[in-house]
């Protein structure tokens, strides 16, 4: 009822003073709010209610439910590096380490990135607008208002799905992706068979392996953790849900790849001693 | 618009902060008071929208909350069962102060209350009585057949036992309105909050809307807090009516007292729906 006067317009030195300081704060916020998220779902993991089914729901939506897109990007991401490959290694006649390629590719790197991209563009981004439509209905009210804790029974289940299924998807992601791969170089490019295993299994450790599971877990959950917080505290009506659901897309897709190379930074250190 | 002191007229006198209470201790539980709102002030960001609301809801009636849009109700039902922490003030549920409560200690006092959301606010990825059942589920160690026999025999009640297995997009809003309803009295609350539940109906849905928050008052003796606008249905079925307005409760009363009122704003807001009229009251 009561009519606010509009405040006068701000000086454009404070206007550029306020975004200089107005965006790391932003992002320091940014940051905070995802950690106490976090921190409330990891703390409700542990308390009773155990919530299993809801965790196998989810890790059917994340892992099983992607398992078909993951293969099929897996097998033809596998075929390109061994078709580039083969190309570049018959340059200097060295086409039998078109294996060794792919295999460090697929595990290290593309295997992680490429599967949580993926899982990025079907997963996270159906929580961020489920939750969101969630919130915006007031249904995520309703499920505090029948005294249930709602990052307990919405958020917890899908980190924990996330965390879990990442890898896993990303070893689906890396065998297709070795069979595209056998399919380009050996079959259609003519690569020695068994030269094209060797080199694999030559040069590709249990240790680059791990590197990229790895990678897939904290990968998997940075995904679930962008898309369940920008639905959580999705607000705007049907609009609000679709700036939610853009940003957790870009904000994971970003995420993923940054943390890459900090990981690989990290691990390489790590497991090179 | 900004109200006046002099148009805040004292219906009743019980809902003024300072004879309010007198000497009673809030802390103690009321015969006649199930909540009592004390001093309860909450802003958003710059926005002050509650500014010292006091308000008593009284048990085993329908307590009608009436305001304009804007003016907090919605705002002031979420604080009563702890979905909002207000920035100052007490909400005393039978004499306990739920304000200071830690999510665990609300969760228990949540289970007094149902709250039938405007909207419904039905799971949509849950069948009906998946919807039902959920309160029984959380809470209770039922066996599905039985939580199953508890949530048919509430749809019963709510004559929409046919509609079990369809999921909330397949219903009308009345029938949504009625699921709610099921799910919120599933676990036998004693207080039940209704968030404008006559909004986008229409008079013969408003109507049965109406009889079946009577019915569910009378039948399940359960005290009853219904915001709305619809002024028809407030003195159709409100045993007493409070007015929220610029984040305070301005007049508060049973029907007849409130038709008695000389307050000028709340008389504006009533005769402009049509639906009533005062009486007069003119010196």
């Amino acid at each position: 009822m009561t009519t606010q006067a509009e405040a006068p317009p701000k000086h454009p030195i404070v206007r550029l003073a306020d975004f200089v300081v107005g965006l790391p704060m932003g992002f320091v916020r940014g940051v905070g709010q995802h950690a106490r998220l976090l921190f409330q779902a990891a703390a409700w993991a542990v308390r009773p209610p155990y919530r299993v089914r809801l965790l196998i729901e989810q890790a059917e939506f994340i892992g099983v439910e992607s398992v078909p897109i993951i293969a099929l990007t897996g097998f033809f991401s596998g075929a390109v590096i061994a078709l580039q490959g083969v190309y570049a290694f018959r340059l200097v006649q060295a086409e039998r380490f078109v294996g060794t390629a792919l295999g460090l590719t697929l595990t290290r790197e593309l295997g992680p990135v490429f599967t949580c991209l993926m899982i990025t563009a079907r997963a996270a981004s159906g929580m961020a607008t489920e939750l969101g439509s969630m919130r915006i209905t007031e249904q995520i009210d309703a499920i505090t208002a029948f005294a249930v804790n709602p990052v307990q029974y919405l958020v917890t289940p899908r980190l924990l799905a996330g965390t879990i299924m990442a890898p896993l998807l990303t070893m689906v992601f890396n065998l297709t992706g070795i069979f595209g791969g056998y399919m380009a170089a050996v079959v259609i490019e003519n690569v020695d068979p068994a030269q094209f295993f060797y080199t694999l299994r030559w040069y590709t450790d249990p240790t680059d392996v791990f590197q990229g599971l790895f990678k897939a877990m904290v990968f998997g959950l940075t995904l679930t953790l962008v898309g369940c917080f920008q639905g959580f505290f999705a607000s705007g009506g049907a609009k609000g849900v679709g700036i939610a659901t853009t940003r957790a897309v870009v904000i994971s897709s970003v995420l993923i790849l940054c943390l890459d190379y900090f990981l690989g930074d990290i691990l390489l250190a790590v497991l090179s001693k | 618009m900004t109200l006046e002191s002099d148009e805040i007229e004292i219906t009743t006198g019980e809902y003024d902060p300072e004879r309010r209470l007198g000497a009673e201790d809030p802390t103690q539980r009321h015969e006649r008071w199930q909540v009592r709102v004390v001093r309860l002030h909450k802003s958003f960001d710059d926005h002050q929208v509650l500014r010292g609301v006091d308000l008593d809801i009284e048990r085993g009636r329908i307590n009608m909350i009436i305001g304009g849009s804007g003016q907090g109700k919605s705002v002031l039902m979420k604080h009563l069962m702890g979905l909002l922490k207000p920035d100052s003030g007490h909400i005393y549920v039978d004499g306990i102060d739920v304000v200071p409560m830690n999510e665990y200690e609300l969760n228990e006092i949540r289970k007094k209350f149902g709250l039938v959301f405007q909207y419904a606010a039905l799971f949509d990825s849950m069948t009906v009585e998946e919807n039902v059942i959920f309160p029984l589920v959380e809470h209770t160690k039922l066996g599905r057949q039985e939580m199953l026999e508890l949530a048919y025999d509430m749809l019963g009640k709510l004559n929409v036992p046919e509609h079990g297995r369809k999921f909330p997009a397949q219903l009308s809003g009345g029938q949504r309105k009625r699921v709610a309803l099921a799910r919120a009295l599933v676990l036998k609350p004693e207080i039940l909050l209704y968030d404008e539940p006559t909004t986008g109906l229409d008079p013969i849905q408003t109507k049965v809307a109406d009889d079946m928050i009577k019915e569910t008052a009378d039948s399940f003796g359960v005290t009853s807090v219904v915001i709305s606008h619809d002024m028809a249905s407030v003195f159709r079925i409100g045993d007493r009516i409070s007015m929220l307005a610029d984040g305070v409760i301005v007049a508060t009363g049973t029907r007849s007292e409130i038709l008695h009122s000389r307050s000028h704003y709340l008389r504006e807001f009533v005769e402009t729906s049509g639906a009533v009229r005062f009486e007069d009251t003119s010196p």
